[in-house]
């Protein structure tokens, strides 16, 4: 299927203010994203206090993919809403191309863990909801919607509805809604939980496309380990209570990445490497 | 064809014993008719007042208090669930009186909207419509809190505003469970305007049932119930039929899977 698609998506229409990010050979890269001693504490219903996120500080340069993994409770989904801004922070500093971010961005594509496809919408309409949403010049976003859809291997399946589609397809649907506004920040909560190992490996294989023919800058959140190293130019690993960043590890395999590089030496190295890191936290969940 | 049978035929075949049991045991044991008219008596009957033309002047009064009762009991219904559902205050001024007017029978004070608005037409409208107006409320309210809150996230993620977030996304929630509400109602409205006909009335299929039961006459009182029954049937058929077309997304998820 991966094949068959075409590749190219159109650029957004210039009625867009949104910059492309800047091309890879350019060499120091803009921060896009700078985090600064973020901390999130709830009051549970008792009067206890959750410490979810502690002092998390991170730079993410423009066109730089991220993974960000930890066991469950160790905040990283917290840290993903935060972002988006459908989460209140507690303290710190968010900026993204030094403005401030606080609450819901034009420049954000969320993917969530669940699809969350609107069952009255066709595949199609349900793509457009950003463009709606966002008041943007319908006509024009709708051949990029088009060629999101052809890209994610879902031509054919612009006019059916969420309910005639598998698990993988849906999510596929999700991808394409975060992207179709051209944003310049794409946020993936664990995206591809739900699916089946198969499945998920040939979206993963997908997402790598998608990156490399978009190059987004991307924040994927998830609790496999091979799946971030497999995507990340830097690995964040987080450890729950509080939740923090104990270690960010740059991984330097070279790219096109392929689904054989997972038995590579040098790939079990990194997961080992991250492994460590819950083994010596008495949590070997991943 | 075996769908057929199972649907249509098997039905048919047991309404035909029945009726045909019906028949037997009023002729054998000499039933007498103001007691148990039998099914051709009762057809007779029906004939009768459809030809008079008698059913369908009461038919046409009937129907007028059931649709006007329940068009005026259903938007009340719809509206004061769409303020309550989306202003806390009004729910916490108005919610307590709403229940308590709930928890009143209408059929208790039905003789006094009928001392208020007359014999005529528009108290049983006005009694239709207090019974019609709670189920629209209460699923009205149910619906536009049903929004998973995962889909209220995605929205607002995409700088959605809490207009948009209503419009694109809790009034369509809201559809399935407003329906539910305007099945009920229309069922009860049936009722509604029975009651008030029942209380007093100059005109009315209830007026005519009183009419034929103060007669002794049975089987013209069997024959109005089979009317009756009918309008509930088509009603609810009208909304069903309504549901599928509006909230189309509820019963496709899962029959048409065109891909694995």
């Amino acid at each position: 299927m991966a094949e068959a698609v075409p590749l190219r998506v159109p650029p957004a229409p210039s009625t867009v203010s949104v910059a492309r990010p800047h091309a890879v050979a350019e060499m120091p890269r803009e921060t896009l994203v700078h985090i600064a001693g973020l901390e999130k504490i709830y009051a549970t219903k008792d009067g206890a206090t959750i410490h979810a996120l502690q002092n998390v500080s991170l730079d993410i340069t423009a066109g730089e993919f991220i993974s960000v993994v930890g066991p469950s409770g160790c905040g990283k989904t917290t840290l993903l809403k935060i972002l988006a801004g459908i989460l209140s922070r507690s303290r710190g500093d968010i900026t993204m191309r030094g403005a401030a971010l606080s609450g819901p961005s034009r420049e954000l594509g969320v993917v969530f863990q669940a699809p969350v496809l609107l069952p009255w919408r066709t595949v199609l309409a349900n793509v457009m909801v950003p463009v709606e949403v966002q008041k943007r010049d319908r006509a024009a976003f709708e051949a990029r919607a088009r060629s999101l859809i052809a890209l994610t291997g879902l031509a054919g399946f612009e006019s059916k509805y969420p309910g005639e589609l598998s698990g993988g397809m849906q999510q596929r649907v999700g991808i394409c809604r975060a992207l179709v506004h051209d944003p310049s920040f794409l946020l993936l909560d664990e995206p591809f939980g739900a699916l089946d190992a198969m499945t998920r490996e040939q979206m993963n294989e997908e997402l790598q496309r998608i990156w490399t023919e978009s190059r987004k800058t991307v924040l994927l959140v998830t609790h496999s380990i091979p799946e971030a190293v497999y995507l990340a130019d830097r690995v964040v690993v987080m450890t729950p209570r509080p939740g923090r960043i104990v270690d960010v590890i740059p991984v330097d395999l070279p790219r096109p990445r392929t689904l054989a590089m997972h038995n590579t030496a040098e790939f079990g190295r990194f997961v080992a490497r991250i492994r460590a890191h819950f083994n010596s936290a008495g949590m070997l969940d991943a | 064809m075996k769908r057929f049978a199972n649907l249509v035929l098997l039905p048919l075949l047991t309404l035909c014993v029945f009726l045909g049991g019906w028949e037997a045991v009023v002729r054998v044991f000499g039933i007498s008719k103001i007691v148990l008219p039998a099914p051709s008596a009762i057809a007779a009957a029906f004939g009768e007042g459809l030809l008079s033309g008698d059913f369908v002047w009461h038919l046409a009064v009937t129907m007028s208090e059931i649709l006007g009762g329940f068009a005026i009991g259903a938007a009340t219904g719809l509206l004061l669930g769409f303020i309550v559902a989306l202003l806390p205050l009004a729910e916490r001024i108005l919610y307590p009186y709403i229940v308590a007017f709930q928890t009143v029978p209408k059929v208790a004070i039905a003789p006094i909207i009928v001392i208020w608005f007359g014999y005529g037409i528009s108290s049983k409208i006005v009694i239709t419509a207090t019974i019609a107006f709670f189920p629209l409320l209460a699923n009205t309210i149910m619906g536009l809190r049903a929004t998973p809150h995962d889909q209220i996230e995605m929205l607002t993620s995409y700088t959605a505003s809490r207009w948009q977030v209503f419009t694109m996304l809790r009034l369509k929630q809201a559809l399935p469970y407003i329906f539910v509400g305007l099945d009920v109602a229309i069922v009860l409205s049936v009722i509604g305007a029975i009651v008030g006909e029942f209380v007093g009335a100059k005109a009315g299929l209830g007026y005519l049932i009183l009419q034929k039961n103060f007669n002794l006459d049975m089987a013209g009182t069997f024959a109005i119930l089979i009317i009756l029954s009918a309008i509930g049937v088509g009603l609810h058929a009208v909304i069903s039929a309504l549901q599928r077309r509006v909230v189309f997304w509820m019963d496709t998820a899962g029959e048409r899977v065109v891909g694995a």
